[in-house]
């Protein structure tokens, strides 16, 4: 028999009022279901995004090294069936290790760092790998609520292969003390789902005298993969 | 062994410093034979321009992307596509898919932009049929706005909300 994944409750609500930002955003009717076969043609392009060979270093990108704890984050992307996902575009952003994001738009009083911008892309191996070096985030406060501070974590935005494995996420640290009072991780209905976007110290890829490492695989939708045969 | 896929988070307020890339918007060169451009607009439930959303369009065999300005702004330069055959061997009518990315959006919203020039092929298409009210299936067909130019805007809520697919 084949396997339906069930993926009903894997992603957030759209609307989810303890995030305030849905209140306004979250559309009111119920969405249109589109036959799943519709959406398999494989081919996302992303051919014109560019990548250049030290774009999964963010502590190389300006003259100094940036403050903060560097880090060393691999994963692999995998299909439902935990195929690895090759040549696929991986983009990740992020605060600096003050918690200050290089956007004119971040009013946090918070120090930017001269040497750190924080976006960084890759293209998986063909074994799905990808691998970026940069320092870690800092936590950040925002006025969602009285006292809102955001867990540190990179923003991850995958294609894939197909227009309905396009994916964008958020990863967070293990043990952070903030992960029980953020309304876009608690805005995830499944526990389990929750913790797949934590990521784990990986003391194999810490190097010594360099940098600590963690290790976060995501898994990424795609029907085109083979149907997963329970 | 199934792997359950990895959830959703919101691309939140401070991706414009990450993501935009020179020339992003444009699928082909603005002065290209056949270039079309479409403007929108992406508003919230109060009618406020949303600024801190990215739309995506994706063709066959091309992408393009872009990120909304403070009036909730975004463009595209691309080729109209042609029709395509569906799974069940229907045609359907040229489109776009359209993906949206915003702060309080947790996860992508997804739907498509259909063509004003292309009545006959619309009325018959097997997606907008499963859309019902003709109310609901004009928010997924762009308007002319001149010569080689389309406007489509998106409406996250309100009287005019687009409508959206679940796919």
């Amino acid at each position: 028999m084949i396997e339906q994944r069930k993926e009903k409750d894997v992603d957030p609500p759209y609307l989810y009022p303890d995030y305030r930002s849905t209140v306004l955003r979250a559309p009111t009717r119920p969405m249109v279901q589109i036959p799943p076969d519709f959406h398999e043609t494989p081919g996302p392009v992303f051919g014109r995004v560019p990548v250049r060979e030290l774009d999964h270093d963010l502590t190389l990108q300006h003259d100094g090294q940036p403050l903060g704890e560097r880090i060393i984050l691999t994963g692999r992307v995998l299909d439902g069936a935990g195929r690895p996902v090759g040549n696929t575009l991986v983009e990740v952003w992020q605060a600096n290790a003050a918690g200050r994001y290089a956007d004119p738009a971040d009013q946090h009083a918070a120090p930017l760092d001269p040497n750190f911008t924080g976006a960084g892309r890759c293209l998986t191996d063909s074994g799905g790998h990808y691998r970026f070096v940069t320092v870690k985030p800092g936590a950040y406060p925002w006025r969602n609520h009285h006292n809102a501070w955001r867990p540190a974590h990179i923003h991850f935005s995958l294609f894939g292969p197909e227009f309905s494995s396009r994916l964008i996420t958020q990863m967070y640290f293990p043990g952070d003390p903030l992960i029980p009072y953020d309304p876009i991780l608690q805005s995830i209905p499944d526990p389990q789902g929750r913790e797949r976007l934590v990521a784990r110290f990986d003391f194999d890829n810490t190097e010594p005298e360099w940098a600590l490492g963690y290790r976060w695989d995501i898994v990424i939708r795609g029907r085109s993969a083979t149907p997963i045969e329970s | 062994m199934t792997h359950g896929p990895t959830p959703s988070q919101t691309v939140g307020p401070f991706f414009g410093f990450a993501l935009p890339f020179a020339g992003d918007a444009n699928a082909v060169d603005p002065g290209s034979p056949g270039a079309l451009r479409i403007e929108g607009q992406v508003l919230d439930g109060a009618g406020d321009p949303v600024p801190d959303a990215l739309v995506e369009a994706w063709q066959a065999d091309a992408f393009a992307r872009c990120r909304t300005d403070a009036e909730g702004a975004f463009h595209f330069v691309l080729l109209k596509p042609g029709p395509v055959t569906a799974p069940d061997g229907r045609t359907q009518a040229p489109h776009l898919n359209i993906t949206v990315f915003a702060r309080g959006l947790l996860r992508q919203l997804i739907t498509r932009l259909y063509f004003p020039d292309e009545a006959a092929a619309n009325a018959v298409d097997p997606v907008l049929k499963l859309v019902e009210g003709p109310e609901e299936r004009s928010t997924l067909v762009a308007a002319n706005d001149g010569v080689g130019k389309l406007r489509f805007d998106i409406h996250l809520q309100g009287d005019r909300e687009t409508v959206f697919f679940a796919i």
